[in-house]
């Protein structure tokens, strides 16, 4: 039993560590939010009772989960948030500061608990003196031992004489005099004896109160303590006298065991990282809602089976049956994708803080504005979106936003606002984020792209390519702009992170007025929609989402230059044409420049047509990664088994838009 | 066996609660908030209540209080988790209709033994 009850102990120790950070979040967004409404004295008074009650239950399950550091911890976190609460002292700047630390630690401590990796636990000793000490600056009680406090008493053969007369009313709290009379026999040896003088007569006597009182004469190895553990949830309700007759000495330590499991370290706590993920009831049950029309479908199709006619009756049941399960396959492959995704509040939330830390730093006044934090993203899209924003958010409070008094010479409110939305928009997920900040000085970034060699003397750049400088390897905005990021991370990481989860990034800017970042990212990295293309023998897919819309070449509109891209004339456009078949070097395509079918797509702003021989089925795809089977190829983003089951290759769009760039002064021979 | 009902916010230690006392064979129903509380015992009858006290929605204490009025639940005992009990507390909680408490941290065991107590 004893086994088993560790074990429960220990398969709970992960829910523990998610709510743990869950809570911190909340206490570290209630902390910030407390800064901004000084003047609302309800608003803070429900803030920090939010705060409080957070960090009380980090405190509660680590000290039941036998994490003592971070009970402790949090104690002192809570004593000071008590003293906040009670109103005997007002939150100030100092005082948030120790508690997001606090908060800092408390969460360094969860990891190292559920790493177990046997590394140094983070000290906690500084903190917790510096938390004691403000909360006893006001005079209050200091930290008292009540998180691991360990008794030792001693037990010893002993004689006592109890007097046990309840209150009438003690019943009303459902303690039971028989259950506290009870547990003395198992102390020791009994001798009971009934004081009945306050029973009233029948007809005056109420069942629900209690009349009788008890003497008891207990012999054994008890201790006092003991004793009043019995009668401690009911010392209000009722007169206890407990007198010791004779004492005989005999050590016992029974006391000392009933402390001994709290105190139990974290060592257990190993294997934690366990990747595991919070679905909700509700999901669960529209994904068994789908298993259970699936089996459905597949009796249907069942009764399809045997050796009768193949009629035309026969044939419909079979059309029908597998349009269901077709409907069926891609309800429940929804349904499986919602199970994987979070709400992309879970990498957001971290900003709050980080804008406050990083605002202060840079003397900046920065208000961020979250919206759309419920929308949800693919787990995997969004493990890796945390760093990329995180880049771009510094980047805003470092370069974008500039110094109150800069602002206030220009005119706007000191306070620069940072606001981040996510949304859905077709088959992505959207973030923008957009700063009343300074924008880009695209002059500047010219001049300096020229310093670097990045761009001719001479080479004259629309907006839209001055911006995307930003982008290009090497050119860290940190030199153009301000001196103080100097993170030597620059935004071609960013964009290459955005790109290696299938996504897009796209900066837009006016000069003095701000800045906005728009972020498309795929719902999942799994499964994409993809068009068939043939080009010669072979069948490739073209991810759906890039492509803006297919033509049949008409010879007239083509126009050829030496040495270039021969372009396509698609309303008031023009558009490059690429031959996948020379770019992929596949030699048997039929289609030319003067026949043949455009696939037009679109890759960071930039449009092209695809030179293909057929359009095929559009379907769904599972995408295999090459990188993982085999190795990275320009142009493929990976592979996918076809429905007749042959291997079709996925197309990169914005790798091809490369190799077609480089390969410019051969298209002419292989088109 | 005993019909149970545990209150708590913290999914964790609700938990620890639900699967010891199931684990000793006990019918265990489980609320994440004293409105939640009151909503299941409509459900069935228990025979022992165990509530934290600081919860959203609706805290410990109160909900003890909603339940103490329900003729069904005059004489059920009802322990409250807590993590300290000073006297001031202690008051609040009897006043409230707490037969006692559970002091936080406890190990599965103990929580047992005082069930066991409570249960007779």
């Amino acid at each position: 039993m004893t086994n088993r009850l560790a074990d429960i102990q220990q398969q709970l120790m992960g829910t523990f560590f998610e709510e743990a950070v869950e809570a911190l979040t909340q206490i570290e967004s209630g902390l910030l939010s407390l800064e901004k409404c000084q003047d609302d004295p309800s608003r803070i008074q429900e803030l920090i009772n939010d705060v409080f009650r957070a960090a009380h239950s980090i405190k509660g399950g680590a000290a039941t989960f036998g994490l003592s550091h971070i009970a402790e911890l949090a104690h002192s976190a809570e004593t000071l948030l008590d003293r906040l609460r009670s109103g005997s002292m007002k939150p100030n700047a100092q005082v948030t500061a120790l508690l997001l630390a606090a908060v800092d630690t408390l969460r360094a401590l969860v990891n190292w608990s559920s790493a177990g990796d046997g590394s140094a636990a983070p000290s906690i000793e500084p903190l917790c003196s510096d938390l004691d000490a403000a909360a006893q600056q006001l005079g209050a009680a200091a930290r008292d031992a009540s998180a691991a406090g360990k008794q030792s008493a001693e037990a010893k053969r002993a004689q006592y004489r109890i007097r046990f007369v309840p209150k009438p009313e003690m019943l009303m709290t459902g303690n039971d005099a028989v259950r506290l009379l009870r547990e003395l026999t198992l102390l020791g040896d009994t001798k009971l004896t009934v004081d009945s003088s306050r029973l009233p007569s029948m007809h005056a006597l109420e069942p629900t109160k209690c009349y009788l009182g008890w003497e008891i004469e207990l012999d054994g190895s008890v201790t006092r303590p003991q004793i009043d553990e019995v009668f401690a949830w009911v010392d209000d309700d009722a007169e206890i006298k407990v007198e010791e007759v004779a004492p005989v000495t005999q050590a016992l330590s029974a006391a000392d065991r009933l402390h001994e499991p709290a105190a139990r370290a974290a060592e257990g706590a190993s294997d934690r990282e366990s990747g595991s993920i919070r679905v909700s009831v509700s999901k669960l049950d529209m994904l068994m809602n789908m298993v259970g029309e699936l089996v459905i479908t597949q009796s249907i199709l069942g009764e399809l089976e045997g050796d009768g006619p193949v009629d035309v009756k026969r044939l419909a049941s079979l059309r029908d049956g597998l349009a269901l399960l077709a409907r069926n396959t891609r309800a429940l492959q929804e349904s499986v994708m919602s199970l994987r995704s979070m709400p992309i509040g879970t990498v957001l939330s971290r900003f709050p803080r980080l804008v406050h830390d990083l605002g202060n730093q840079l003397g900046k006044e920065v208000e961020l504005k979250l919206s759309g934090q419920t929308t949800e993203v693919d787990k995997t899209v969004l493990e890796k979106l945390g760093d990329p924003l995180t880049h771009l958010v510094r980047n805003s409070l470092d370069h974008g936003i500039e110094k109150p008094e800069v602002r206030r010479a220009r005119g706007k409110p000191d306070a620069g606002v940072l606001a981040i939305r996510a949304f859905h928009r077709g088959g992505d997920i959207v973030v923008e984020l957009e700063d009343d900040g300074g924008g880009l000085d695209l002059a500047k970034i010219l001049a300096r792209a020229r310093e670097r060699g990045l761009v001719g003397p001479d080479e004259m750049l629309s907006d839209e390519a001055i911006r995307d400088l930003i982008f290009a390897p090497g050119f860290s905005t940190a030199d153009v702009v301000s001196d103080v990021s100097g993170r030597g991370v620059g935004m071609d990481v960013v964009r290459r992170n955005i790109k290696a989860i299938g996504g897009q990034i796209q900066m837009s800017s006016v000069l003095g007025q701000g800045t906005r970042t728009t972020l498309r990212l795929p719902l999942t990295l799994a499964i994409i929609d993809g068009q068939l293309i043939g080009v010669g023998s072979f069948t490739y897919v073209v991810p759906l989402l890039s492509i803006l819309e297919s033509v049949e070449i008409q010879r007239a509109r083509v126009s050829h230059f030496e040495g270039k891209l021969p372009l396509y004339r698609l309303r008031d456009e023009l558009v490059p044409i690429v031959s996948l078949a020379s770019v992929l070097g596949v030699g048997s395509a039929r289609a030319t420049t003067d026949s043949g079918l455009l696939v037009v797509v679109e890759t960071e702003g930039e449009r092209m047509g695809l030179l293909v021989d057929e359009l095929l089925a559009q379907q769904q795809v599972v995408v295999k990664s090459l990188e993982t089977n085999y190795e990275h190829v320009e142009g493929l983003a990976g592979a996918t088994i076809l429905g007749d089951g042959s291997i079709g290759l996925i197309l990169d769009v914005q790798g091809i838009a490369r190799l077609a760039r480089g390969a410019r002064s051969s298209f002419g021979r292989a088109a | 066996m005993a019909n149970v009902l545990t209150v708590d916010d913290s999914v964790s230690l609700r938990k620890l609660v639900a699967t010891t006392l199931s684990t000793a064979g006990h019918q265990v129903s489980e609320a994440s908030n004293g409105a939640e509380g009151l909503e299941v015992l409509k459900t069935r009858t228990f025979n022992l209540i165990i509530s934290d006290i600081n919860m959203p929605i609706m805290d410990g204490l109160t909900f003890i209080k909603h339940v103490r009025v329900l003729a069904a639940y005059k004489f059920t005992p009802i322990l409250v988790l807590t993590t300290e009990m000073d006297p001031a507390k202690k008051k609040q909680a009897k006043d409230s209709g707490a037969t006692g408490w559970l002091v936080k941290p406890f190990d599965p065991e103990q929580l047992l033994n005082t069930i066991r107590k409570v249960l007779g």
